[in-house]
């Protein structure tokens, strides 16, 4: 190059100018939408927080709400955080192996043509509003057993499918091809390749998918609503029976007119969002884990 | 430049029993040929090797011989080829028994993240050959030469080996379930020299209880550890499309002094490829 060349680096440049100004407007632009974004996540964990803060106690989780309390009654909402576990442990229950299947199936066994045709009805699914499926759920099992934990779960369960099914997908498509081919090469059939050589792979990726979808069926109300809202105060854990759960007991609590129950509405959805936080930090946590492993492997 | 070969001579070739009798094979992914015809026994006990340049085929070739293209999408293949008189090619074989006695190692060194025993031991223990499990995962180790670098530390990762050890440990697995035939794709491409020279030594050894077809780019690699070597070259056709094609095929020593075709002579000689 020239030394005419290099002088014109220096000269200044209207067009260069103005991609600058460009430049620097767009990556404002971008800085402060990103801002925003947590800025939201801020007021709403901080107003959840500074009200529900005062109610959050041990009475809060360890007693039962007491109907038509007269005076300092000490009550809780126990029975939804039992309702809750049961309902979210046995909606995973159901997705997680319906899940596995259904991705182990797309990902090592179906063609090309099915596997594309099950992603698309997978993110289909997924999109799915939770109120739709509890009426689906309501016609399909509420209208001939009534309400129960199960009903509820079921409605769970089905907006789990599709996030537990995708997040294994993943995960099975990381899993390097050589190592299937070194099992097929001895003689060892598909199925005992997948379940020896590729799942074991997979598992911290599926336990990251679980956490996610269990973090966010948590917080569902609407599918609850016709399925397992129809609940006593008592402490209850028979799947049997409808369950008061965390989310619709905010609902329930939010309309009442006594402002103690408000005060407990909000201590609920604080402790709704430290579970939904703690569970996110952990898969993230099992996400790195398990990345670093599958890095090892390749 | 001539490579020099340095061998007992082959027996004659009535003298030698057939392994593959492989007739006209055609391999094709999706519309495109990746090979044409090609027509070639392999025999046992033996070391065949299969050389040619970038593109032509080889890889291509020897997965056809225990039925890895059947993962691959779209690829279909014509022909015939028979295993022991057993046409391995036909559709209603099932492939995971040809695998069974068709062993396969590949390009580059893919053990199983789990310890180096279990490598050694997955496959005799889905296979059924439980029986005095560490003896036979020793006897494997040790005809890989590798058991002495390993024995105090069986229950370490596999992926805590290096790359030369790893492809005996692959090769170790391969053998572990006591195949037929081992198919090698290139083994020895990703390692150093010394890595290299050990894996020849062992295909010296183990050639008297296995048949092998090995794929290499590397010619002096061929002449130092082939009986036969087949060399397999490009076509083009009038509209641009291409495929591989078996040129010759004859002992070694014949295809490296004295080919008979111009095309393996200007490979050989390093004037193409």
């Amino acid at each position: 190059m020239s030394a005419a060349d290099v002088s014109a680096l220096q000269r200044p440049n209207d067009r260069l100018r103005r991609r600058r100004v460009v430049n620097r407007g767009m990556e404002l632009l971008a800085w402060l939408a990103g801002a925003l974004g947590v800025a939201i996540l801020g007021v709403v964990v901080w107003s959840v927080a500074k009200r529900g803060a005062s109610e959050l106690n041990l009475d809060l989780l360890t007693k039962a709400p007491v109907p038509f309390a007269i005076g300092n009654v000490k009550q809780g909402l126990a029975n939804a955080f039992v309702g809750s576990l049961v309902l979210v442990g046995l909606a995973t229950a159901m997705a997680l192996p319906f899940g596995i299947l259904v991705a182990i199936y797309v990902n090592e066994f179906a063609p090309r043509a099915v596997r594309n045709g099950v992603g698309l009805v997978l993110d289909v699914l997924n999109g799915v509003p939770g109120i739709v499926v509890g009426i689906f759920v309501f016609g399909l099992v509420v209208v001939s057993h009534g309400q129960s934990a199960y009903a509820g779960a079921i409605a769970l369960a089905v907006l789990m499918l599709p996030l537990v099914a995708r997040a294994t997908i993943e995960v099975l498509a990381l899993v390097p091809n050589t190592l299937r081919e070194a099992s097929l090469a001895l003689g060892v059939p598909r199925w005992r390749t997948t379940l020896g050589i590729v799942l074991p792979q997979t598992v911290g990726g599926i336990v990251t998918g679980t956490m996610l979808a269990v973090a966010r069926v948590a917080g569902e109300t609407a599918p609850l609503l016709f399925t397992c809202s129809l609940a006593g105060t008592s402490i209850d854990s028979n799947p049997g029976h409808a369950l008061q759960t965390i989310p619709v007991a905010i609902f329930e609590l939010s309309e009442s007119a006594d402002p103690a129950d408000h005060a407990r509405a909000w201590a609920a959805a604080l402790v709704l969002l430290l579970f939904i936080l703690f569970s996110s930090l952990t898969a993230r946590w099992l996400a790195a884990r398990s990345r670093r492993k599958l890095g090892r492997a390749t | 430049m001539r490579v020099e070969t340095k061998r007992q001579p082959l027996p004659p070739r009535e003298r030698l029993q057939q392994v593959f009798d492989i007739q006209d094979l055609t391999a094709i992914y999706g519309s495109k040929p990746a090979l044409k015809d090609v027509s070639m026994g392999v025999y046992r006990n033996l070391v065949t090797a299969v050389i040619g340049p970038s593109g032509c085929g080889k890889s291509t070739f020897i997965r056809c011989l225990n039925r890895m293209n059947d993962l691959v999408p779209g690829f279909r293949q014509t022909g015939t080829i028979r295993y022991h008189g057993q046409d391995i090619a036909a559709k209603d074989v099932d492939p995971v028994a040809v695998r069974r006695t068709i062993g396969m190692v590949f390009q580059r060194p893919n053990p199983f993240p789990k310890s180096i025993f279990d490598n050694v031991a997955w496959g005799l223990r889905v296979l059924g050959m439980k029986d005095n499990l560490p003896e036979r995962v020793e006897r494997a180790l040790t005809q890989a030469a590798l058991w002495d670098e390993v024995k105090d530390r069986l229950k370490a990762s596999a992926l805590s080996l290096s790359g030369g050890q790893q492809q005996r440990l692959c090769i170790a697995r391969a053998i572990a379930v006591e195949p037929d035939v081992v198919l090698m794709d290139e083994p020895a491409s990703a390692l150093d020299p010394i890595a290299t020279q050990a894996i020849e030594l062992l295909l010296h050894e183990l050639k008297s209880e296995y048949s092998f077809v090995i794929v290499t780019h590397n010619m002096q690699q061929a002449a130092r550890v082939a009986d036969m070597t087949a060399f397999f070259s490009i076509s083009r056709g009038e509209e641009g499309d291409r495929w591989g094609e078996l040129i010759e095929y004859d002992s070694t020593e014949k295809i490296f002094t004295a080919p008979s075709d111009k095309r393996t002579e200007d490979y050989v000689t390093g004037r193409f490829g």
